[in-house]
């Protein structure tokens, strides 16, 4: 009796599980899985004629032979890294200004005005930066009228420019899980420090940085995978010398309706911030639970 | 001369904007001792506190470690150490680690760290603790890992902000009498705040009851609790009954008080000429000075009924409530088995000495002190 009680107790319990689980196993499957199947799949097969596909490898080993493809896809990561360390740094300090240096109404105030920006589009904020930046821009008109310049000075289309841009659009996801991991560092484990005779640069190095070492992780991840995935900021910003991955996949999708080779590439795109995620956790010596919980 | 006081504070004040949290302060600390700052939260004791450890500057006076002023010397480069309220344990280091850290910013070779370390923990009786980290110790383990810390650089004097605040009862029983013991063995000058009474009592060698920014009185324990100088301190330290009333007469030993609920008691004058005729004063009696069916002729005496017995081993007390009056009043209940009988309802007849009854300026009165 007990027996059965249980078993159908058991599978009850199941089943009201699986209910609860189904939004998120559909999100799952539909929306990330299959996708990347169709994209696996896609990017596994080459076009022999009119509706004939063959399985081949040519999209990938085509990736290897031009060098411009490859040359773009290291230079990608390459600007996206930097990015990423020059958002920590700059990030940090404001981070730490608002979280232990601030007090009550200021801090709010001061953690809203990092938030305001990012109430209109990346493609509003991205605009803004081009009237600033362009040769008949503020800041090249400033230039002349203080005497500093002698003609029109073009600061867009340069790796400085999307620099500017991609650390400016991605400053939020930094300062935030900063401010939050340094908000929970107990004030006075920072005085102990001093009161056993650190000063301001040990005392940051051996107990600052390890307890926000999470939050540090966390905000680099987030602000890396968004660098690298990009589109817009480098394409605005950079010009058509912008070189980035992403309008390398645009293009082959759209101008050349090539979506066997543009799948390959998004598919090594995957694989790239994967892998740097990977080996700066293992550098970082963070887990990636320990990062995200 | 200074150099016999560890630590001295000359007239310290800290104001903060309209408010004084300590109001012209001066203790000196002798080699060797046990001091503790008594006081309610709130009192001023952990921005003095804060303020000898360097973390806040005093508005005006000074502070004298071994001698020396130490206004402006920022508190990495004080000779004290602190242990923290919630112990500030480095959660990043292991137990060697964190007690490694002071001499590790001194430039201490790594030999001669190992060594003290080592020592250090043995000291504290955690000699295999080393590698172990934070979070596997005990609260009581994480205490002496604090004190450790401290201990490990020498200082001249260790400051204690309610270290024991956190810990559980027994615990902290407990760490009273080891702590103590430690500071006995070591021999370095330990300032401890508290506003527990019970840890200011059984550890120091001397305390300071600190009110509203002032000391109210400083002197060894036994010397607060049986003669107390001020309202404060003989409310503050230890149990007490307290009534108020007027001033009616008296001579250079006793005064006699007429209570406000009605009734007569006489006090002790402890050489307080201030107190006239008519002054409004605060009456003190300590509950364990009540003798139940006290012997005729005592110096005070009243009827009271029992509301309630209090059964609390060694520490059992009755309430009690005057018969005429309505007074309410606490009575150690001596557990010898003689007044194992008593229960609520009963009579009983309460009497206690003019020396055992204290009587101050009431702060009330309007009368000043």
């Amino acid at each position: 009796m007990s027996k059965t009680a249980s078993i159908t107790g058991g599978s009850a319990f199941r089943f009201g599980l699986l209910l609860l689980a189904m939004p998120l196993l559909l999100w799952l499957f539909l929306l990330v899985i299959l996708p990347h199947m169709d994209l696996f799949l896609v990017s596994m097969r080459e076009r022999i004629s009119y509706g004939k596909y063959e399985f081949s490898l040519i999209n990938y080993i085509e990736f290897f032979a031009e060098p411009l493809y490859w040359n773009t896809y290291v230079r990608t990561a390459v600007m996206s890294i930097f990015a990423t360390i020059l958002t920590l740094v700059i990030g940090f300090p404001v981070s730490y200004y608002i979280a232990k240096v601030m007090r009550g109404k200021g801090k709010n105030a001061l953690f809203l005005m990092c938030l305001i920006p990012f109430w209109v589009s990346e493609l509003v904020r991205t605009f803004g930066w081009m009237i600033l930046l362009r040769e008949s821009g503020v800041i090249s008109n400033f230039l002349q009228w203080a005497g500093i310049a002698d003609g029109p000075v073009e600061m867009l289309y340069n790796d400085a420019a999307i620099m500017v841009g991609l650390v400016y659009t991605s400053m939020l996801f930094m300062v935030v899980p900063l401010v939050s991991v340094l908000d929970s560092l107990d004030d006075s484990l920072i005085e102990a420090g001093y009161d056993l005779g650190g000063n301001a640069f040990t005392v940051t190095r051996d107990i600052v940085i390890p307890h926000a070492m999470p939050g540090i992780a966390s905000g680099c991840i987030v602000v890396f995978m968004l660098t690298l995935g990009n589109y817009l900021t480098p394409n605005l910003l950079g010009g058509k010398d912008s070189l980035w991955f992403t309008e390398q996949i645009y293009t082959q999708f759209i101008t050349r309706f090539n979506w066997e080779s543009g799948s390959a590439f998004g598919f090594l795109l995957l694989i790239l911030s994967s892998a740097i995620v990977w080996i700066g956790l293992k550098l970082s010596k963070q887990t990636l639970s320990e990062t995200v919980g | 001369m200074a150099d016999q006081f560890d630590l001295e504070c000359r007239n310290v004040v800290k104001t903060f904007d309209d408010f004084t949290a300590v109001n012209d302060i001066s203790l000196a600390i002798p080699k060797g001792s046990f001091f503790s700052i008594l006081g309610p939260s709130g009192c001023g004791k952990t921005t003095l506190l804060r303020m000898l450890a360097g973390f806040q500057a005093p508005t005006s006076g000074d502070i004298l470690i071994k001698g020396a002023s130490v206004l402006g010397v920022p508190p990495n480069r004080r000779p004290v150490n602190m242990v923290f309220q919630h112990l500030a344990l480095f959660p990043m280091m292991n137990v060697a680690e964190n007690v490694a850290y002071g001499l590790k910013r001194r430039g201490v070779d790594k030999a001669t760290i190992t060594q003290k370390v080592n020592e250090t923990l043995a000291r504290v009786g955690l000699p295999d603790a080393g590698p172990k980290q934070i979070s596997q110790l005990s609260g009581g383990q994480k205490q002496r890992i604090a004190i450790a810390r401290c201990l490990v650089l020498d200082p001249a004097v260790l400051l204690l902000d309610e270290p024991l605040g956190a810990l559980d009862l027994k615990l902290r029983e407990h760490m009273k009498v080891e702590l103590k013991q430690l500071q006995h063995e070591i021999g370095t000058t330990f300032v401890y705040i508290t506003h527990d009474q019970s840890e200011a009592l059984v550890m120091s060698d001397q305390v300071a009851v600190m009110n509203a920014g002032r000391f109210e009185q400083v002197g060894a324990p036994q010397d607060l609790y049986y003669n107390p100088k001020t309202a404060f301190v003989a409310g503050f330290v230890g149990e007490s009954n307290r009534w108020h009333g007027t001033v009616e007469g008296g001579d250079d030993h006793k005064i006699e008080i007429n209570l406000a609920s009605g009734g007569k008691v006489i006090a002790k004058r402890d050489g307080q000429t201030n107190l006239v005729t008519g002054q409004g004063v605060d009456v003190f009696v300590r509950p364990e000075a009540i003798a139940i069916d006290g012997t005729e002729g005592a110096d005070n005496s009243l009827s009271a009924k029992v509301d309630n017995v209090l059964f609390n081993g060694a520490a059992s007390s009755l309430q009690v409530r005057e018969l005429v009056t309505g007074h309410e009043m606490t009575v150690a209940l001596p557990q010898t088995g003689a007044f194992a009988s008593v229960k609520a309802g009963d009579e009983i007849r309460l009497s206690w000495s003019v020396e055992q009854t204290r009587c101050f300026a009431s702060t009330e009165g309007g009368a000043g002190a």
